[in-house]
């Protein structure tokens, strides 16, 4: 049988881990979820999800400063990471894009869209 | 996953939790709010402190989209723009931003709760709010665009494209070449050509030119382009989505038509391996260690079941006594019985314990508010104060928490109002200029200990005792120690305010502190150095719900003996007590004599004293560390007992701290020894003035 | 409380009332039904210290410690029936509930606000400040105990 791929989500708010979680678990994917940036580097020692879905503004270890540690990480470096964004603004983009994002969500999302993005990365 | 419904979908049930989980957390959010703004306000200079309430407002915001609540949306988004001026620029708000802050962290907090209850707010309520947050960008001197900003939807809604209508298909040349950035960021060309392919029949080339050497090549870097020929019927911008993330780490070009210098398409286009490397595959993933990550840590329970089930537990406790009460006596009969009885009190206790502890909450939920109650009063003192707070992570059963905030503003009020002196007195007393406020929570002997200590003067104890006298509380001679006059204060009615201040409250004084906390379980005391200060000591139960106590027999009434206050139980009899003036016993214990009293007597179940020659007594110590002596008829047994609350019109029974219905369903009262101590020592006083004059 | 905002609403709209009516040695007595929660037998009362006599004790209802006060020595009127045969009104007053001891329940009158009338000044009486009206109905007097002040002095008793 094959393996359902692992998604990580990070994310400091229950709301949002839940509803990513729900939607991506409906949507046959196994998911691992954190509540910040030092939580999934720390899930990253024993996982290698398929992707990494991560929230910006997060305590102890927010997103950004999360994708730079996993890109200098040689096991994960090629794991697809997708943000989440509040903002659709080009600049929030191209901050994403900076900070070695492969891509990004726009909240608020409903599952067609999240897992559109999903798809364009290749999981 | 439903056939009819598209992947992903959340069933409303799970969403219902969702919704509901999402408010419970914006009150977190909420709280977090106030207290990063008050430590602010407080001076706090670390930059996290802002960050951490820009967090707040930003996950409100978050959730509040992604549930549709847009009114909660608008507004969290002003706050969180205007927060965002001093996340970016590592500036501090002033006094009054904080302040314009603070206020709007209230309506912030109306407008949750308004979503919640799903109440529409009134234009009024918006209006005001609204208004509020104007006031917030003017003064923090944002620019206001992107507040406007929001005045047009501020998140992009579901897009709906019309393009889905134009029917015509017409090709498309994308020329794609990808740079090492794009592999870099984990993108892959494979995967959007294949994106690609969804929109319409497509003729890909593959161009191998850019291939060095063998010698040359760089595994990092990227060399293949392709040229692709796509035949669609949606837009150049729907081509260009796909692109979307690697737009900056590609050279693209999207034209209309089948380009003229187009490569002919090779026969067998080679597959091309992704070049990144992806070493390790899922199956190397721990599954049990997966399963445990996945795994929430906490769960969330609707406080009303929670105290169902506490409820139905103190019931399983009167049953289980209930039991016991009925056990057959001889336990030759049936030896079994008593081991089972035995297990399941020890079941019944853990089970106990367990959702008790369920219950408990840091103090923090209270100590969190003291910030700013300090800062009114020294705005209304005009003293200034330094406010330290330790031990805010003890936790305490929720419904000791909900008690405590009166009794803490109390005294915190009276610590600053009458502890502290004044400027003036301080520099006099050649103090600091500034008060010193030290409130604490530690656990001790299975209570919650809360001391509130300040650095004042300290209790003026003649002045204490003049007021006492004045207000008949002792007679002008009584002989009075020195800390039994501190302990004057707690008597109904006395205040040492000459005027009565706004602060401290028209004549209510510590006696009504002393109530509340009784009415916790709890017991205070205090202890005072002249010109040095004073504590306060609340010494509080871990849980109102339940007690261990000495069941004893009184004028043919049950009565509670709580544990927590019984040293010991002492046969008595004509070797060990001596009878020292008209009324009063003393009861030798290993050397040393504490005053034996008629616990009947002392409480009003016969007209006066009547030691029997010998008995049994029950040894107790009261908060001060006093120890006395109550003679009992019987002892019936030690007994855990469900705490019932006693409370006639709001008056308090004289020596009661409370009641309970033991498993014969009788009801027993459960002794305060405090207050008997307390009520016993006037009368010692008494009797020892009555000696002095003998 | 329940019993003054009923006593409000009454006379706002004019609405009659149903009152049960208990006896309390010869005389009659009432409170207005939707305060009643139940009437109970008898069941032993623990007696608490330090308290008015009125204030008979505590007893278990249904895991409830439920204070008792003895109506008869409230207004000093001597009952004549034997403890065990006495009858327990249980009240709500403010939220809590309260158990009145009498002699026996009578039954449930309708009054409206023409067979209601201020106590007289009966000022020194014991009866003045626990039962403030009157209710006459069908040549029957009956005293409206005043919930709210039944324990009213209690404080200044005990003082």
């Amino acid at each position: 049988m094959l393996e359902p791929k692992t998604i990580l989500t990070v994310d400091d708010s229950r709301t949002m881990r839940d509803l990513l979680g729900n939607a991506l678990r409906e949507a046959g994917y196994s998911v691992v979820q954190a509540g910040d940036g030092q939580e999934a580097l720390g899930a990253l020692d024993s996982i290698k999800p398929d992707l990494i879905i991560t929230d910006i503004n997060m305590p102890r270890m927010g997103g950004f400063n999360f994708i730079d540690q996993v890109r200098r990480n040689p096991r994960h470096r090629a794991t697809p990471i997708l943000v989440l964004t509040t903002e659709s603004a080009p600049e929030l983009k191209e901050r994403a894009r900076k900070s070695g994002a492969t891509g990004w969500i726009v909240k608020p999302f409903d599952p067609a869209r999240l897992l559109d993005a999903i798809r364009k990365v290749g999981v | 996953m439903s056939a009819e419904h598209p992947e992903g979908w959340i069933p409303p049930d799970v969403m219902a939790g969702i919704t509901q989980q999402f408010f419970e957390e914006c009150e977190e959010h909420l709280a977090l709010l106030e207290s990063g703004f008050l430590r602010l306000e407080a001076g706090d200079h670390d930059p996290e402190t802002v960050n951490s309430v820009f967090r707040a407002a930003h996950s409100i915001k978050g959730g509040a989209a992604m549930l549709g609540a847009t009114a909660l949306v608008g507004f969290s988004h002003r706050f969180e723009s205007a927060l965002a001026h001093f996340r970016t620029s590592k500036t501090f708000p002033s006094h009054d931003v904080l302040k314009v802050f603070l206020k709007a962290t209230d309506q912030l907090a109306d407008l949750v709760r308004a979503t919640r209850a799903g109440k529409e707010l009134t234009d009024e309520q918006l209006n005001a709010a609204s208004r509020e947050l104007a006031g917030l960008a003017d003064t923090t001197g944002t620019d206001t665009s992107p507040v406007a900003h929001t005045e047009e939807p501020a998140f992009s809604p579901v897009r709906v494209e019309f393009e889905d209508f134009a029917p015509a298909e017409q090709p498309w040349t994308i020329d794609f070449r990808p740079h090492a950035e794009l592999y870099a960021k984990a993108n892959d060309p494979i995967v959007l050509l294949r994106e690609l392919k969804r929109l319409g029949e497509m003729d890909t080339v593959l161009d191998t030119s850019a291939i060095p050497l063998l010698s040359d090549l760089n595994l990092e870097d990227a060399y293949l382009a392709w040229s692709i020929t796509l035949h669609t019927a949606r837009t150049e911008s729907a081509v260009r989505e796909v692109f979307e993330f690697v737009e900056r780490d590609c050279d693209l070009h999207v034209r209309a038509g089948i380009a003229e210098t187009a490569i002919p398409p090779a026969a067998d286009p080679r597959p091309v391996p992704a070049p990144a490397l992806r070493p390790g595959d899922a199956s190397q993933d721990a599954p049990a260690l997966r399963a445990a990550l996945q795994q929430p840590s906490t769960l969330r329970v609707d406080l009303e079941r929670l105290d169902r089930l506490i409820n139905l537990v103190s019931e399983l406790v009167i049953s289980e006594a209930a039991l016991a009460e009925y056990a057959p006596k001889d336990s030759a009969q049936n030896p079994n019985f008593g081991e089972a009885l035995d297990d399941l009190s020890q079941l019944t206790r853990d089970i106990q314990e367990s959702v008790m502890g369920i219950r408990a909450q840091p103090v923090k939920s209270v100590f969190q508010r003291l910030p700013r109650l300090v800062r009114e009063i020294e705005k209304a003192t005009g003293k200034t104060v330094r406010l330290t707070i330790e031990g805010e992570d003890t936790q305490v059963d929720r419904s000791v928490i909900e008690g405590l905030t009166d009794p803490l503003t109390h005294m915190v009020r009276n610590a600053i109002d009458h502890g502290i002196e004044t400027y003036e007195q301080r520099q006099k007393a050649n103090k600091p200029a500034q008060g010193s406020l030290r409130i604490s929570a530690a656990h001790r002997a299975g209570r919650v200990v809360i001391e509130v200590a300040d650095d004042g003067g300290g209790i003026d104890r003649d002045c204490v005792r003049a007021i006492a006298v004045k207000q008949n509380l002792i007679s002008a001679d009584a002989i009075v120690a020195g800390e039994d006059i501190d302990n004057l204060i707690f008597e109904p009615g006395f205040t040492t305010a000459d005027k009565v201040t706004d602060l401290s409250g028209r004549g209510v004084g510590m006696d009504v502190v002393r109530r509340s906390v009784q009415a916790l379980g709890g017991r205070i005391s205090v202890s005072s150095r002249r010109g040095a200060g004073t504590t306060f000591a609340l010494s509080l139960p871990l849980t109102l719900a339940v007690l261990d106590g000495m069941l004893v027999s009184v004028c043919g009434q049950s009565l509670v003996v709580p544990l927590a206050a019984l040293l010991e139980t002492v046969q008595f009899s004509c070797d060990n007590v001596h009878k020292v003036g008209p009324n009063a016993s003393l009861l030798a214990i290993r050397g040393s004599h504490v005053p034996l009293i008629d616990l009947g007597a002392t409480l009003g179940y016969k007209p006066q004293s009547q030691l029997s020659a010998d008995g049994i007594a029950l040894l107790v110590e009261d908060d001060a560390g006093r120890r006395v002596a109550l003679a009992v008829d019987d002892i019936l047994g030690q007994k855990q007992v469900v705490i019932k609350s006693l409370e006639i019109n709001c008056h308090r029974i004289a020596g009661i701290a409370a009641a309970t219905i033991l498993g014969n369903g009788l009801v027993a009262l459960i002794l305060d020894v405090n207050a008997v101590m307390a009520s016993q020592k006037i009368g010692l006083a008494q009797d020892e003035r009555l000696m002095a004059h003998a | 409380m329940r019993d003054a905002a009923a006593r409000n609403q009454a006379q706002e709209t004019q609405e009659r009332r149903d009152f049960l009516v208990f006896r309390v040695g010869a005389q009659e007595f009432c409170v207005d039904v939707l305060a009643v929660k139940e009437v109970r037998g008898w069941t032993p009362t623990t007696s608490l210290p330090k308290v008015p006599s009125f204030l008979r004790g505590v007893t278990n209802l249904r895991g409830t410690v439920l204070p008792i006060v003895d109506l008869g020595d409230r207004l000093q009127i001597a009952c004549d029936t034997a403890i065990e045969d006495r009858i327990v009104v249980v009240v709500w007053i403010d939220r809590k509930l309260l158990g009145l001891l009498v002699d026996a329940v009578c039954d449930i009158v309708t009054a409206g606000d023409k067979n209601l009338q201020a106590m007289p000044d009966l000022t020194g009486e014991p009866i003045h400040t626990s039962v403030t009206s009157l209710i006459t109905v069908d040549g029957r007097v009956i005293g409206l105990v005043a919930l709210d002040q039944i324990l009213a002095d209690t404080r200044s008793q005990n003082a």
